[in-house]
């Protein structure tokens, strides 16, 4: 049986690109490329890595969002994964962390039904838009497997079956190991992603789509509906113009009044 | 008409893009400021297939359309026009004659290490003696039993020094001039084959230039690319695509100086604003940015004569002519937007312009498109 | 929503070896101040998860920090932070005694272990907050004062945990609340909130939680720690940078920038005018050809911003520029502007900047 290896990738906005509308206070999206999340470029690598070394690893990534998040499929698969989902549907617009992990399980679980057991799921720690770090967890916990988090190395043994992971906490880290199957989020320490190859670019790809009917999911359990968290209102931080001109009659006294206002905006 | 890049070129522009950036401008002055032939980044892309980009799939290539192929050289020149060539004479000179003219046997000795960057090409035509009047070639290559006995001297010749695959261009028969040249195979390993010392340039000075001795250089008769007699017309016909590549690294280049240009004129202020409050320079800059676009317009029509297996040879001419020209007239007056700074080497411009000029000279100078595009209509 | 009654506001006491992480700290000083604003009597409540003795170690601290009752799960199987043995034991813990809303430091432990709660429990979450208020006046006296946004268009009442984080990068934040599910939970941003000093003659109510942990529990297994060596961050990396141009006079200015980068936990990097100086090592070049950095926090010393050092910096979230020549372009970008002699600056800076960091 081939080893499966499921990889969780999310399309974000070039975060170097974004900029704040500031009078709606909503991300100008015009114009600003999606590209694939910098975790979870770690988290294929890795996989792509598994798949190097070992004969019959079959890697599936999945990824929820929008018509166009499909260009990180083709992407993957560019690199070398063997195949992509995506899961879209207008339902799922707005959904939080938690709805969000359980639609992942369930097409997870119905790409497993007809294709065969999962041994690893690989997914970033976090998406540079939301920044929440939980989808990874709340995945695994939906998927009743143990989770490793902040992987910057991994290695896995030669019979496949057990894996050392050391997670890159603050200041030391932390060597773990656990058998498989298991959930690990990547960091940037993790590897280094390759570049996609041009004999995968050219190639025909398997990228297949779900809605939601697809996977057996309820409207109402979904998206806004069915998410426990709501977003009430989303907004720039007022930034003053210009620089502000520290007041002070000595050395001495700047440096007092620029440390009392970095304090008072909790910037140290 | 269509002029809407499909999935596959979109996402060849958008990784080529994102290696040049990362991969390829971060050295770009260094290896222009020491004339060092960047080895890790020719390995670089052939790990990713794009030393292969256009090669049939079945000979190691990746099997890509000749637009995505000529894209990728563009992102190159964009950032660095040593790199773009590199890619772009090992291809269009090299790979793409021995496929097209060679043997099964040849195809299948060379083309899948030449595709996957294990091998890099050069393309051996330009004499001391000779240069666009090839009648001229000195060299010569004689029969002697089942070898081919080369002697002569090669010059100026592009990836020189690293190569491993060289096409070299040789008389059989001198009385015969152009009819009497032959195309072959010489491997460096070859006895009797001997590479100089690098040529220092004015621009693309990271690109290995050399000149090539053959002394009592004995290779086997299946080394020959054709039949004898036929070398010129597979120069002339290698060098159209060539034309195009060329025409794709100057197209970079321009475009790479135009946005340095554009983005220090931003941000630089002056008299109370940014620069390019000042519609003197911006009109300029309309004006370039216009004739950067007009490039691009006969280049994408000579890839698509190409690539419908029409005769090209005079839009390949054409847009290699008005391209080249272009990329100097741009990056000359790039340097001087940014006047001072655009002089230093502190900003990329003033390499690109250096840079710019043999883009008027190699593959056949500018005199030599008009002479290919006079020919047609008179 | 079922019919329990949730009350009292909970913080997870994260310890390390019995010692109570300074975010729990100050997540029980942010307590502190919530549990008042909460409808009806509610107490500010830890929940401590470890071996006996670490376990009791930091339910004392947590109480010294201001926890009036600390949930305490102690068993051997919880001696080293597992996702799976902490999961199970603040799950029992919550199930059974049904708190309003849980904090949790947002920590590497904080941020792995609080989304697989959320999930287990169906809960909504909210990643990282940076602020927390329940009353309505007090989140639109937060988003007159400091935002853009104009909270008379939101519809706000004074019960729900209105958390608030950053999103791409800071670039953004956004309010949430989970209106569905019981408890509220956040994990939150260490360093943001001020823990109230520490009282060890506080006295609290100790509640033992058995939550039957055993080993087969346990699926990850921790086989050691290594303290990370304290060498050089890359400039590309940097949280702080401490940079120093031409206005240093000469290269001994860049031990004065030194000193302040080590007080403050910082690199020390230049602009172009300092390498042609030969002051310093080319390396540490900030700009468009050097490195292009995107620290929380650049303090550029004797640096006038030439566009050139200018594009290098831009991403910087603040920055602070200490410049004798008031008119020099790096102060139309700064946050922070001095007119002033850095060497008059700075020296203030290292010796004071301990009294300033919150704690």
């Amino acid at each position: 049986m081939a080893f499966n290896i499921i990889v969780c990738a999310k399309q974000v906005p070039d975060s170097d690109l974004v900029r704040i509308d500031p009078k709606t206070g909503s991300i100008i999206r015009k114009g600003v490329p999606g590209v694939l999340n910098a975790d979870d470029a770690n988290a294929l690598e890795e996989a792509l890595k598994i798949k190097d070394k070992h004969d019959d690893v079959y890697i599936t990534v999945v990824t929820m969002g929008p018509p166009q998040a499909e260009e990180v499929l083709f992407e993957a698969i560019a690199k070398g994964a063997d195949e992509g989902i995506l899961i879209n549907d207008i339902a799922l617009a707005s959904s939080d962390t938690f709805v969000t992990s359980t639609v992942l399980k369930t097409a997870i679980e119905k790409w497993a039904a007809d294709n065969g057991e999962i041994s690893l799921v690989f997914a970033g720690r976090e998406a540079t838009d939301g920044d929440t770090a939980q989808v990874g967890p709340q995945l695994a916990e939906r998927l009743d497997i143990p989770q490793v988090t902040y992987a910057s190395s991994f290695e896995i043994s030669e019979d496949m079956k057990t894996v050392t992971i050391s997670r890159k906490l603050e200041g030391y880290h932390e060597e773990v190991e656990v058998n498989t199957p298991c959930l690990v989020t990547a960091i940037k320490d993790l590897n280094q992603p390759r570049y996609p190859h041009m004999h995968n670019v050219f190639a025909p790809m398997k990228i297949t789509s779900w809605n939601i009917e697809d996977l057996g999911l309820d409207a109402d359990s979904v998206g806004l509906a069915g998410s426990p968290s709501v977003v009430i209102s989303s907004f720039p931080l007022k930034k003053g113009k210009g620089g502000m001109f520290v007041e002070g009659e000595s050395g001495a006294e700047q440096a007092a009044n620029l440390l009392a206002a970095l304090k008072d905006k909790r910037i140290i | 008409m269509n002029f809407e890049l499909n999935k596959q070129q979109e996402f060849v522009v958008k990784t080529i893009r994102k290696f040049a950036e990362n991969e390829v401008k971060p050295i770009a002055a260094e290896i222009d400021e020491n004339h060092r032939f960047p080895h890790e980044t020719v390995e670089k892309m052939g790990k990713m297939g794009l030393m292969g980009l256009p090669v049939p799939r079945e000979y190691g290539g990746a099997g890509g359309d000749l637009l995505s192929y000529y894209l990728a050289i563009e992102e190159l020149g964009k950032v660095c026009a040593t790199t773009a060539v590199i890619c772009s004479a090992h291809i269009s000179l090299v790979t793409w004659p021995i496929f097209h003219f060679g043997t099964e046997q040849q195809r299948r000795k060379y083309i899948p290490d030449m595709a996957a960057g294990r091998k890099l090409g050069a393309f051996a035509l330009t004499e001391p003696n000779a240069g666009t009047d090839s009648a001229k070639q000195e060299t010569k290559a004689v029969l002697d039993g089942d070898e081919y006995v080369l002697n002569g001297i090669k010059t100026l010749i592009t990836n020189g020094g690293p190569a491993d695959v060289f096409l070299v261009f040789a008389m059989t028969d001198k009385s015969k001039k152009n009819k009497g040249i032959s195309a072959f195979i010489v491997e460096r390993e070859d006895e009797g084959f001997f590479i100089g010392e690098n040529q220092r340039k004015m621009g693309i000075c990271a690109s290995s230039t050399v000149n090539l001795t053959f002394k009592n250089c004995r290779i086997p008769k299946d080394r020959l690319v054709g039949k004898e007699g036929q070398g010129f017309k597979i120069a002339m016909q290698t060098l159209d695509g060539g034309r195009i590549g060329i025409a794709a690294q100057a197209l970079g280049i321009a475009e790479g100086a135009f946005e340095e240009a554009l983005t220090y004129l931003k941000t630089r202020k002056q008299f109370g604003g940014p620069l390019t409050r000042m519609q003197a320079l911006t009109f300029e800059m309309a004006e370039l940015k216009t004739e950067i676009e007009a490039s691009r317009g006969l280049i994408y029509h000579a890839i698509d004569l190409k690539q419908r297996g029409l005769p090209y040879s005079e839009f390949a001419s054409m847009c290699k002519l008005h391209t080249a020209e272009t990329a100097m007239r741009v990056t000359t007056r790039c340097v001087q937007f940014m006047a001072g700074y655009g002089f230093s080497k502190d900003y990329p411009v003033e390499r690109m312009m250096r840079d710019a000029k043999v883009t008027e000279i190699y593959e056949g100078t500018s005199e030599v498109q008009k002479l290919v595009i006079s020919s047609k209509f008179i | 929503m079922t019919d329990k009654t949730y009350r009292d506001l909970w913080v997870f006491a994260e310890q390390n070896d019995g010692v109570l992480a300074p975010a729990s700290a100050q997540l029980l000083g942010e307590g502190t101040r919530l549990v008042k604003d909460m409808d009806g009597d509610n107490t500010l409540c830890a929940v401590v998860a470890g071996n006996e003795e670490d376990s009791r170690q930091a339910a004392a601290d947590a109480i010294a920090y201001g926890a009036k009752k600390v949930y305490v799960i102690a068993d051997e199987n919880l001696t080293n932070y597992t996702t799976d043995g902490y999961t199970k034991a603040v799950c029992a813990a919550i199930t059974e005694y049904n708190p309003d809303i849980v904090l949790y430091g947002a920590t590497p432990q904080g941020r792995d272990l609080a989304p697989r709660i959320a999930a287990r429990l169906g809960l909504g979450l909210t990643a990282d907050c940076t602020r927390l208020d329940i009353k309505a006046d007090d989140y639109i006296a937060y988003a007159q004062a400091e935002t853009m946004l104009d909270p008379s268009t939101l519809d706000l009442d004074d019960v729900l945990l209105k958390q608030t984080k950053p999103s791409f990068g800071g670039k953004l934040m956004a309010t949430m609340v989970c209106p569905k599910t019981k408890p509220q939970m956040a994990t939150v941003r260490p360093g943001v909130m001020d823990s109230l000093q520490k009282d060890p003659a506080a006295t609290g109510e100790i509640v033992a939680v058995n939550a039957g942990i055993t080993a087969e529990d346990i699926r990850v297994t921790v086989k050691g720690k290594t303290v990370d060596a304290a060498d050089g961050v890359a400039l590309a990396d940097a949280e702080i940078i401490v940079a120093g141009g031409r206005g240093l006079g000469d290269a001994s200015g860049f031990e004065l920038l030194q000193k302040l980068a080590d007080k403050i936990g910082g690199v020390v990097a230049t602009s172009g005018a300092p390498i042609d100086a030969g002051w310093i090592d080319e390396s540490l070049m900030i700009g468009q050809t050097g490195t292009i950095v995107r620290p929380r926090i650049y303090i550029a010393c004797g640096i006038s911003g030439s566009i050139q050092h200018l594009a290098g910096i831009e991403n910087s979230e603040t920055i602070i520029a200490i410049n004798t020549d008031k008119d020099v372009p790096i102060f139309e970008i700064a946050d922070y502007c001095i007119v002033g002699d850095l060497y008059e600056v700075v020296p203030e800076l290292i010796e004071h900047w301990d009294e300033y960091i919150t704690k």
